[in-house]
């Protein structure tokens, strides 16, 4: 079940308004202790046909939503749309978003998704559920009446509540303003197709494409404005810009009796920027207006998508572990029939399997597996802790697992969430092991295992396999030659030796075209030490 | 908790259109290739269906950073079941379980396989038409000597008198007459009791007898005013003109069948045929097909027999250009069809008819139809070839061309047909 498809941003719809109703939603939605008791059983489960129907989906819906508060769940509101396999592809090669504007990498998914699809190469998710306000989960009009139940537990309730409460997802993406925006988006790039031509508009998003990975800002957060703010900003942004920019390559000759040497010594920015696309924005001298937006559009998107990037384990292992305490809640309390309870676990046992390394199947972690299997092991330390996980976890050990577990999720992203939280127990589970390879040896060597020399190191290695900034490479804006011919010097900062990949020169030919001149790539070792120049590319022809 | 179940299904799909749109022009030299290669492969009588288009995976990469193979990396892997800290293995090729990890390089899709996906019939037959255009038909179209039908459009005040609606302007005429003297006919009515009343007791030469003939006579005189057909009454059957552009065309396929013509030649003439008649089907709602072959004598066939019967003998194409025109005077008047004509031969000919033929052609038939288009498909010149290459000058619409392997046909078809002033 490859439901990982869910765009961006949290509620907010002005500065102000969101706050006292946020509080407010806190309160009433606090977390139990233990879950609430339940209602009355019911006199005979649901009905389980495979066809499902409208009325059948609000009754397991409302027997979902029930469940769910009594565990405490604090979601958006849900809003359920049935859709149908030839929409779903459409979803899929938006990236989930409902709307989005028009390029043709969007086309070449599409179509790569449609061909696997309709050859039976891979089956489409059964969901996709955005974080919107409020929340919209797609339901296949395929599915059977006990996969949607699936769906609803896993979407509606679990991925749900993690968009609302979980740090990222709160700090990072306004769910509220997420649909207006990329529908400006979408009108401001089919108007700059018709002014400037579609081929000018997709060359220039093809270089925003190449750079969105660079387009993020990893640690400050960006100011929250609504779509009508965006709109008014944009052309005083656009006159104040171009004039930003003619300041800096002013040619006026410098006064005499300033100290020349010392400004050229002087590197420009200051600092090194991490993000390019931003650098690019604000400063390349000869971009037209509607370029440095649409550069702005991909580089706000790149951002809305960032959180997600980190939290895949998290995200999934919380709905996949609500979609199986909820299902097996109800059915303990009567109202499931043994066919739906079979069905889905069906399912979630294909989700949640991860062969193991050197399998014909092993392609990594499976984030499901993982996720779920952290959660549940939390839940296990809370309630049965044994005498380890109270020398590892004296916090939670013991505690009770409502709390314990929202506080996981509310507060970490996978890299520190597995820093935290893998056990020992797990580790022995799961026959983890780290494998450190060294090219330049012949082989590679096991550094460690589940056991007692290896639970740290373990834990550790498996955290900052989920660091991002460890998973792509360290790439920052790190002069601009004012004085010569305006050329763009990028650093890379080599982590663990590590090289980049066989597309650097057609990247930076992207970025070449973004900034109007040439641009080098440098490459540092870890110690920011001995820069060597890698590519360099001419300035793009005019 | 509130919620809303919205049913999505019958709203937009194909969403994505507008992208694939762009993905296949961006693409679309490579596509365009692939399709020539399909219609070369293809049995002509599938020719109209989807296609699969392969084109190279590098061609369509986005490029990112991303991290190499080579330096230094750690990574957990689930599942161990026999090593221990300090093991040393080797390193197993395509970097699975080294390298970024497994899933890196599955995710990007590294893979130099191609990328393939599958166009659809219509946009295979979109771009394998891309250019083409019929001859002379943007001319038809601009200059547009549309042709009108009458429609019936109800009646009107006005119009000729043969148009004159007899039956409406009647029953109108007898509404008006009646409307405007049932009241003075009933006054009249009780004027004439109250006189008869009056004459039955006196002599008739009271005052009051000779005010009622008065009244009387002034009724009937305004009751004999009201006209028995007033022009307000005509109606006229009224037709419009509605502009019906033609949309039927036929299509004579001409062969020569004689024993000189084997099979292959014959293959080569099918494909002919079937590329025009694709070609017309996508300008015209309706399309005749007639199929005549000939050897010393012409006959008009039905399809099967027309690709498949063999024949011996001499050949005399006369017979089929004269059978031609017969036909199209006795049943496609060249005003309400569009008639275009494919012939085909070896142009191997009794040396007396070729002269004919050209007389034929220009005199008769060429002044006919909408567009004449003749294939050889052997190389060498023979007699007829001469003699028509003579009339191309002369008729714009007139179209001659050799083919001698099966590959050659669709540039010979884009040839024929290409759209004019588009450079080939």
């Amino acid at each position: 079940m490859n439901l990982s498809q869910y765009p961006v941003l949290a509620p907010r719809a002005g500065g102000q308004a969101w706050r006292p109703s946020w509080a407010a939603e806190r309160q009433q939605g606090a977390v139990p202790l233990a879950p609430r008791p339940a209602g009355q059983r019911p006199a005979q489960p649901l009905p389980d046909p495979s066809d499902w129907t409208f009325e059948l989906i609000e009754r397991y819906h409302a027997a979902i939503a029930a469940t769910a508060a009594r565990f405490g769940l604090d979601t958006y509101p849900n809003q359920l749309e049935v859709i149908s396999a030839e929409q779903m592809m459409d979803a899929y090669s938006s990236g989930g978003m409902p709307v989005g504007y028009r390029h043709w990498s969007y086309g070449k998914d599409f179509l790569a998704t449609e061909r696997r699809y309709r050859r039976g190469h891979m089956g489409l998710a059964y969901e996709i559920v955005i974080n919107s306000n409020p929340c919209i989960s797609y339901l296949m009009e395929e599915n059977s009446t006990a996969m949607q139940a699936l769906v609803i537990a896993h979407a509606a309730y679990g991925h749900n509540s993690f968009f609302k409460n979980n740090y990222l997802f709160g700090m990072w993406t306004d769910a509220g303003s997420i649909i207006d925006y990329l529908v400006y988006a979408r009108d401001f790039v089919a108007q700059c197709e018709e002014r400037h031509g579609v081929e000018n508009v997709e060359q220039w998003l093809d270089s925003c494409h190449a750079l969105s990975n660079l387009g993020v800002d990893r640690y400050r957060r960006p100011s929250k404005k609504n779509l009508a703010r965006e709109r008014a900003e944009r052309e005083q942004r656009e006159a104040y810009a171009q004039q930003q920019v003619n300041e800096l390559w002013r040619t006026l000759p410098t006064r005499p009796g300033k100290d020349n040497a010392a400004q050229e010594s002087e590197r420009f920015p200051r600092e090194p920027e991490e993000n390019l696309l931003y650098f690019v924005e604000k400063n390349a001298p000869l971009m037209e207006p509607w370029q440095r937006e649409i550069v702005r559009i991909v580089r706000k998107i790149a951002q809305y998508f960032y959180p997600q990037r980190q939290t895949q384990v998290m995200n999934e292992g919380w709905a996949t572990f609500w979609h199986y305490t909820l299902l097996n809640t109800m059915y303990d309390e009567g109202w499931l029939t043994d066919g739906v309870m079979i069905e889905w676990l069906s399912s979630h046992t294909n989700v949640i399997h991860q062969p193991p390394a050197g399998h014909r199947a092993y392609s990594g972690i499976n984030p499901y597996a993982l996720g779920f299997a952290m959660y549940r092991d939390i839940q296990r330390i809370c309630q049965e802790p044994t005498e380890e996980d109270r020398r590892w976890f004296p916090d939670i050990a013991g505690t009770p697992w409502l709390p314990a577990l929202h506080h996981a999720m509310q507060n970490f992203k996978d890299e520190s969430f597995v820093g935290q939280y893998l056990s020992p127990q797990l580790m022995r589970d799961m026959r983890l092991f780290a494998i450190h390879d060294d090219t330049r040896q012949s082989e590679l060597v096991v550094s460690a295992i589940h056991n007692d020399e290896g639970y740290r190191t373990l834990r550790q290695t498996l955290s900052q396999q989920y660091d991002l900034g460890a998973r792509e490479p360290n790439i920052q804006v790190w002069n601009v030659n004012l004085r010569g011919d305006r050329g763009l010097t990028l650093r890379h900062t080599r982590h663990q030796g590590r090289p980049l990949n066989d597309d650097v020169q057609e990247v930076l030919r992207h970025a070449a075209r973004l900034w109007g001149f040439g641009v080098q790539l440098e490459s540092v070792n870890a110690d920011g030490e001995a820069p060597v120049v890698l590519h360099s590319v001419p300035p793009p022809p005019p | 908790m509130a919620l809303h179940i919205i049913d999505r299904r019958l709203s937009g799909k194909n969403k994505s259109v507008g992208n694939r749109e762009r993905f296949v022009r961006r693409y679309k030299q490579q596509i365009a290739q692939a399709v020539q290669r399909a219609v070369g492969k293809r049995d002509i009588r599938h020719i109209e269906q989807a296609e699969t288009i392969t084109i190279p995976r590098k061609d369509i990469r986005e490029p990112l950073f991303r991290h190499g193979q080579g330096g230094v990396s750690d990574t957990v892997h689930p599942g161990n079941s026999e090593h221990v800290r300090g093991d040393r293995i080797a390193r197993p090729q395509g970097g699975a379980g080294g390298g970024g990890g497994g899933s890196q390089a599955s995710d990007s899709g590294e893979g130099e396989d191609d990328f393939t996906f599958t166009l659809s019939k219509e946009e295979f037959m979109e771009l394998f038409f891309e250019d083409l255009a019929l001859p002379r038909l943007l001319r038809t179209h601009i200059a547009s000597t549309p042709q009108y039908r009458l429609r019936r459009a109800g009646y009107s005040h006005d119009g000729t008198p043969q148009n004159l609606a007899l039956l409406r302007t009647m029953g109108g005429a007898l509404g008006r007459r009646i409307a405007l003297t049932k009241a003075p006919q009933r006054e009249l009515k009780a004027l004439q009791a109250q006189l008869d009343a009056l004459l039955a007791q006196d002599d008739g030469t009271s005052e009051s007898l000779a005010e009622l003939q008065q009244r009387i006579a002034a009724l009937q005189a305004r009751i004999a005013k009201v006209a028995f057909l007033d022009p307000i009454d005509l109606r006229f059957r009224s037709r419009a003109r509605v502009p019906e552009p033609s949309t039927r065309a036929v299509m004579f396929c001409l062969m020569d069948v004689s024993g000189s013509m084997d099979q292959s030649r014959k293959e080569l003439a099918k494909r002919f045929f079937i590329l025009l008649y694709l070609f017309l089907t996508r300008h015209y709602e309706k399309i005749d097909i007639v199929f005549i072959r000939h050897h010393t004598q012409a006959a008009e066939v039905g399809e099967d027999e027309f690709f498949h019967s063999q024949e011996t003998g001499g050949t005399m194409v006369s017979s089929a250009l004269v059978l031609l025109e017969q036909i199209i005077r006795a049943r496609y008047p060249a005003g309400d069809w569009n008639i275009y004509v494919a012939q085909a031969s070896d142009g191997d000919n009794f040396t007396d008819d070729n002269a004919n033929c050209r007389n034929l052609l220009a005199e008769k038939i060429l002044p006919l139809v909408r567009h004449y288009a003749y294939v050889q498909v052997v190389q060498e010149e023979q007699g007829l070839w001469r003699e028509y290459t003579q009339l191309a000058p002369q008729f714009a619409h007139f179209a001659l061309r050799k083919v001698a392997v099966a590959g050659d046909i669709y540039p010979v078809f884009r040839d024929l047909f290409r759209k004019e002033g588009v450079a080939v």
